[in-house]
């Protein structure tokens, strides 16, 4: 892909990603943040934390499937919006709603189930988050930094059980994410099955009978 | 020496009561002027015909309402859809008037009443009461309305009577919500039921509620009648009733169908009993920035609390 046609893309995920906020940003500045200010913009924040780390889940699959590349350049970008995202989210949840009340914090984190998938899903997100630069590659090596980025898969999951465990009874928004995962990481379950068939026909038919 | 003090008063005594009443009218006309504006409109809530009511001050809370717009624009109402701000975006579907509330069951004399003759035979008035939702947040309102209990005795309880049921409209017509969407799914079972105990309904407390804020009930917050029990979790005041029966068991009611283990029978405010996934030590006054203290039977501790007397209400929440 010419580098030009790159650079556009990455604007406009970048575009696509800074639209919530700004849209929030508006809202604000118009004084249209619903009659529960901190409950409508922690949601809101946590909702696309969500949907920017299912969309980062998303490229792989896209290359899987579609034998597309391009999709690959744009993964770091989406997956560090996400980890913008979550911060965005936890801090709303510490400055905003408990105002630094530390001791009810905890006890929230320790006692409510989806509250420590939370906190355990944006601890997930963080060494990626260090550890995304060209830089860490090499020191790690690409084995050892390609396992170490699965843990992505670990956020999503933990990402999709704080909004099941979180969510009324009546709601489906939940449902309708948690499918989308299941989705993704199925297709990558699928693929490492069909490589691994693969490779033992190919052992297979090497080794003389 | 004599000393005077200065007699205390308030803006009703300073303005012209005929002027006073009328603001709404005013306010009405600009809303509409508004409304003929491009963009405007849907969102804005439209300041429904007035209803006057002396205040009750014993039972009133001396606490400032919430805005009206708040009170408005950001409500739990099922039947037209899970967000807050559906309500009041797909209120204009309900048709309040004419509106008939069947009242039997285990009664002596059962009976089918039109809301404004109901108006007509208890004259309401004016109570301001403090909301607090399950979902840790709460309100100031003041409700229009007049006790169930007058309404019970009218149609006079028999001796089997337990329970109270209130009954929802049931209408996907005008309750969009009640339409099944994908694979069949509804958020509650409708229609949407909920119930006391009757001597929890006979509560001087316990409201039949027909307006807010000086007007009519806005459908958003249940019109043409709902109940209002202030020391209980939100969702038990039912909303847009057509029928309260007398019964002898506990009734059925639709958010302990939908998940028992979270929302009891009872659903008395109690800050020592946590929600099984939140804490309901504190709320947000809707228009506050920091959370408060949630406060035992939502501050009707002194009215209510002899109605649990010995009951374990860890268990019965």
């Amino acid at each position: 892909m010419p580098r030009r046609a790159r650079l556009a893309l990455k604007a406009l995920v970048w575009a696509a990603c800074l639209a919530p906020l700004s849209w929030l940003v508006y809202r604000f500045a118009t004084d249209d943040l619903t009659a529960n200010p901190i409950s409508f913009v922690t949601n809101t924040l946590g909702d696309w934390t969500l949907r920017i780390l299912l969309a980062s889940l998303t490229m792989t699959p896209l290359r899987i499937v579609c034998g597309l590349a391009w999709p690959i350049a744009l993964r770091r970008l989406l997956g560090l919006f996400a980890f913008f995202y979550v911060c965005l989210h936890f801090s709303v949840w510490i400055v905003l709603d408990f105002f630094f009340d530390w001791p009810r914090m905890w006890e929230d984190i320790v006692k409510r189930p989806y509250i420590t998938l939370g906190m355990l899903g944006l601890l997930s997100l963080l060494p990626l988050a260090l550890t995304s630069t060209r830089g860490w590659i090499k020191r790690l090596g690409a084995r050892t930094w390609t396992r170490l980025h699965r843990l992505a898969y670990l956020a999503g999951v933990l990402g999709c059980l704080h909004f099941l465990w979180l969510a009324k009874v009546g709601r489906t928004d939940q449902y309708w994410h948690a499918a989308t995962l299941a989705l993704l990481l199925g297709v990558r379950v699928v693929d490492a099955g069909l490589r691994f068939a693969r490779r033992r026909r190919r052992a297979a038919s090497t080794v003389p009978a | 020496m004599l000393i005077r003090r200065a007699p205390r008063f308030t803006s009703n005594d300073v303005t012209d009561e005929t002027l006073y009443w009328n603001r709404r009218e005013w306010i009405a006309a600009a809303a509409a002027t508004l409304a003929l504006l491009p963009g405007e409109g849907a969102a804005a809530a439209p300041a429904g015909p007035p209803l006057k009511a002396a205040r009750n001050e014993g039972l009133s809370l001396k606490e400032p309402p919430t805005k009206f717009d708040a009170a408005t624009t950001y409500n739990n109402f099922y039947e037209f859809g899970v967000n807050k701000d559906d309500p009041a975006r797909l209120a204009h579907t309900l048709r309040p008037r004419p509106w008939a509330v069947q009242v039997d069951g285990l009664v002596h004399t059962p009976k089918t009443f039109d809301v404004d003759e109901l108006i007509r035979l208890h004259p309401p008035e004016e109570r301001v009461y403090a909301l607090r939702c399950v979902e840790a947040w709460s309100m100031v309102i003041p409700w229009i309305g007049f006790p169930l209990g007058a309404l019970l005795r009218r149609v006079e309880p028999t001796g089997q009577a337990k329970y109270v049921e209130f009954t929802t409209l049931l209408d996907p017509n005008q309750f969009p919500a009640q339409r099944r969407g994908f694979f069949g799914f509804s958020s509650l079972d409708w229609p949407y039921v909920e119930g006391l105990r009757l001597d929890e309904a006979m509560h001087p407390l316990t409201l039949v509620t027909v307006g807010m804020y000086g007007q009519v009930l806005p459908n958003q917050n249940g019109a043409p009648l709902r109940v209002v029990v202030p020391w209980k979790y939100g969702f038990k005041s039912a909303k847009s009733i057509v029928r309260i029966r007398l019964v002898a068991e506990e009734p059925k009611t639709a958010w302990n169908k939908a998940a028992a283990q979270e929302y009891g029978f009872y659903s008395n405010v109690n800050p020592e009993v946590s929600h099984p996934r939140w804490s309901q030590a504190t709320e947000r006054r809707i228009g506050e920035f920091r959370r408060r203290p949630t406060l035992m039977f939502n501050g009707y501790a002194d009215q209510v609390a002899h109605l649990y007397a010995g009951m374990n209400l860890k268990a019965l929440y």
